[in-house]
């Protein structure tokens, strides 16, 4: 199984790293043509500005979104806010996948970014495996209202971190930056698990 | 220390910058064209290198109400710069909530034989280096960042390819070296053991390794991704040329696909004319930025 990694900027790398100790081979994808080969998507972390940039300019807009109605795509941080289908602060577009407003920057600059060690919800808990999520905050955005086909899987400081929507995930920090599995083990069976 | 949380924040931004690309940028309104060509970043400064050779003078630290004007302007991280040694300019810095603190050879040294305790700060540094030793000195330091010092201003990437090409040389030079050889390695490099170690087992270095320094052209940045760099900063390559913001968009897309031909070509017309530039074999030894720094 192949699962593609947005390789447009920022650190798909560490993404590519974690799948591969979860046994399974990455592709990055820079081209349209690339996601005919994957069974699945991550958005990795980076500046969301400069990937909806080249999304833009390199034409990968419909394929993505088109992509996405089909396959599985988790999205982190970055990744995260190209999946929301409002962001803020400031307003910018984004491919509109989960139905999420979603804040840029909510914790402030660089000196107020942290790692947490946070309680999952019961949901995630009982698909995976039961201990807090180390959560790495990385100028990190705030999801600021969720719709209703929404899932919170891990809730820090009332704001929801980790959500899903059908095959579709997002988590506003970093587990590929971490020893943590379960979000991309939970994204691997969301994987198996499609007709 | 490379495994504290403080730590791991500093190189986790580091890491969100990778394949990228920062750019030199000293108002509002050229910050907003670097955000909107692309950058990952913008380094916010009073003059750009190749007007600090132009003019001369001491190079300081870039003024509190720029730098603020450009933090207010745009969304991306912005980081500015600092004396070598300067740690007070630091300490400013870092109450003003920069994202980044550049200790450069690019503004006049404050200090001539100590850099900044990095360590001691919750802000990130980014240090420049032109071999392994000098790039591992900073980390020890506290650097979450290195980037090649190249000759800042010149437009001539010879310097950069040089340094890129002499700290992955001295890199794989390490890790055939037989575990008794690291201490004397060590000494050699000028450097810890325990980060010579972590270079010998793993053929990279602890952090982000980035390139700077006389990049003018999508075909430069290209050149020092492929030598290994992880993201590229432009300094008074894009906004000392005729058509910025083309040059800034051709620039960020040579990073992304730089081993992609079909797109370097795409990325390399219509670009206008490049920063003059100086070639630094020409250059006198007393004109020199790399030297700065120890």
């Amino acid at each position: 199984m192949k699962i593609g990694i947005l390789s447009l900027q920022g650190d798909f790398k560490a993404h590519a790293w974690m799948l591969r100790r979860l046994g399974v081979d990455p592709v990055e994808v820079r081209q349209a043509k690339q996601l005919s080969s994957v069974a699945g998507l991550i958005l990795p972390g980076g500046e969301s500005t400069t990937m909806l940039n080249l999304i833009e300019r390199e034409n990968l807009h419909g394929p993505l979104i088109e992509f996405s109605t089909r396959f599985p795509v988790l999205g982190t941080c970055a990744g995260a806010i190209l999946m929301a289908v409002e962001v803020r602060s400031p307003a910018q577009r984004s491919l509109r996948l989960i139905d999420m407003t979603i804040e840029r920057n909510a914790y402030g600059r660089q000196i107020e970014s942290s790692i947490r060690r946070v309680e999952p919800e019961d949901n995630f808990i009982q698909r995976t495996v039961a201990g807090p999520i180390e959560a790495a905050f990385i100028r990190a955005p705030k999801i600021r209202r969720i719709g209703e086909k929404v899932t919170v899987l891990a809730a820090y400081d009332d704001a929801p971190i980790l959500v899903e929507q059908g095959h579709l995930m997002a988590a506003t920090f970093h587990p590929e930056l971490s020893n943590e599995q379960r979000i991309h083990t939970l994204f691997l069976n969301k994987i198996q698990q499609e007709p | 220390m490379y495994l504290t949380d403080s730590f791991r924040l500093k190189v986790g931004l580091a890491e969100m910058l990778k394949g990228g690309v920062i750019m030199d940028v000293t108002n509002a309104k050229q910050a907003v064209i670097a955000e909107q060509a692309g950058a990952t970043s913008v380094m916010a400064l009073e003059r750009v290198p190749a007007d600090i050779r132009k003019e001369g003078g001491v190079a300081r630290m870039a003024s509190i109400t720029k730098i603020r004007e450009i933090m207010e302007a745009v969304s991306i991280p912005v980081m500015a710069k600092v004396r070598i040694g300067h740690f007070t300019e630091a300490r400013i810095l870092e109450a003003l909530k920069v994202d980044y603190i550049d200790e450069s050879e690019v503004l006049t040294p404050a200090d001539e034989a100590h850099h900044v305790s990095k360590r001691d700060f919750k802000v990130p540094f980014v240090c420049g280096a032109r071999n392994l030793g000098e790039a591992l000195r900073r980390i020890a330091e506290g650097a979450a960042m290195i980037r090649t010092k190249g000759e800042a201003g010149s437009g001539d990437v010879v310097e950069a390819v040089r340094h890129m090409r002499t700290i992955q040389r001295d890199m794989n030079q390490l890790t055939v070296r037989a575990v008794e050889e690291l201490p004397t390695a060590a000494k050699e490099l000028q450097a810890p053991l325990e980060l010579v170690e972590y270079v010998a087992e793993k053929g990279k270095l602890p952090v982000p390794n980035f390139s700077a320094g006389g990049i003018a052209t999508p075909a430069d940045a290209a050149l020092v991704m492929q030598l290994g760099a992880e993201a590229a900063f432009v300094g008074s390559g894009i906004f000392k040329s005729e058509d910025p913001e083309r040059r800034a968009r051709a620039i960020v897309k040579a990073v992304t696909y730089f081993d992609n031909p079909e797109q370097l070509l795409a990325a390399s017309e219509e670009l206008g004319e490049p920063m003059r530039g100086l070639e630094t074999g020409k250059l006198d030894e007393t004109e020199l930025l790399q030297t700065r720094g120890w």
